[in-house]
């Protein structure tokens, strides 16, 4: 249910910097960073460990990632050190889609990715 | 077990039938350069782009088109994490994997992982399994897998440093902080 609008919502976040964004149901949406950073450190046992955003990406991540299970280093996920980041709305959505199930066990709602946007550009 | 059943049936087969079993299983390239093409390298972007950023893009031609049918039917848990794709990409890559896979591809490691899986009743999920790597990588000691530049079985090109191009002859391998390996 989540998934209807989130889509648009990506796209307004990837281009414009706004705060509040109008969903396609017509309602205003307010995204924070606060709590996007909040959702950012929380830790989740749905796998049976515990993880977080921050377990791969560092709860500061201007900084390298490192990936829990692989291995792989992780690019920064702050577009100001990184400014590839959110520039491909499939991209977004492929990666919210893995990552929330991954660690949260479910899809992400479209007010958590943005708050997670929203605190992420303003490292 | 299988592989004794197997490697004692071939020894039979090049002992009746003087067949050169060695074009497809020996390491020893030299003199047959025309026939040791390795496997088919990579070249569809979108997989390039989908599973290369995350893990060396293994060529299609490692496993049969069974296995990559079962991977692609299973992303949501690729070995422990998620690796969804969008289901016009998990199509368009799915064609690309069958279309090149060992069991499509006359290549001579292709043809060779083909032969060992011979007496496998399901498909492989891991190139890693198959008898014909596991032979190949029979020697390799545990010390040399675990060095940081190597980690696992499953980063090929950490040894192998033509595997990209399809290449994994003996003679291109270079291990980091071992250089050159020989057995």
């Amino acid at each position: 249910m989540t998934r209807v609008f989130p889509m648009v919502v990506m796209t307004i976040i990837a281009t414009a910097p706004a705060i509040v964004i109008a969903s396609t149901a017509g309602e205003k949406m307010e995204f924070s960073a606060q709590r996007g950073e909040k959702l950012w450190n929380r830790e989740f046992t749905a796998s049976g460990q515990p993880r977080s955003c921050a377990t791969c990406h560092t709860s500061y991540p201007r900084l390298t990632g490192k990936h829990l299970r692989t291995g792989k280093l992780i690019k920064p996920m702050a577009p100001s050190v990184n400014p590839d980041r959110f520039t491909n709305q499939r991209k977004i959505e492929k990666w919210f889609k893995r990552n929330c199930k991954w660690t949260l066990g479910r899809v992400c709602t479209a007010q958590e990715k943005g708050d997670v946007l929203e605190f992420l550009k303003t490292l | 077990m299988k592989t004794v059943i197997f490697s004692t049936a071939a020894l039979t087969l090049v002992g009746i039938l003087g067949i050169g079993l060695q074009d497809v299983w020996s390491d020893d390239d030299d003199g047959m350069k025309m026939r040791s093409r390795g496997v088919a390298p990579v070249t569809d972007p979108l997989y390039k782009e989908e599973c290369g950023s995350c893990h060396f893009a293994y060529p299609p031609g490692l496993l049969p088109a069974a296995s990559w049918q079962r991977i692609m039917a299973g992303l949501d848990d690729h070995f422990g994490d998620n690796a969804e794709l969008d289901t016009q990409a998990g199509l368009q890559i799915t064609e690309y994997l069958t279309a090149y896979a060992a069991d499509a591809s006359g290549y001579r490691r292709s043809r060779a992982i083909m032969s060992s899986l011979r007496y496998s009743r399901t498909p492989p999920l891991r190139i890693t399994e198959t008898p014909y790597f596991r032979h190949e990588h029979r020697e390799i000691p545990r010390r040399i897998i675990n060095l940081p530049d190597v980690g696992s079985l499953s980063q090929c090109n950490a040894c192998h440093r033509r595997a990209e191009k399809g290449s994994f002859s003996e003679n291109e391998i270079w291990i980091k902080g071992i250089g050159r390996w020989d057995d």
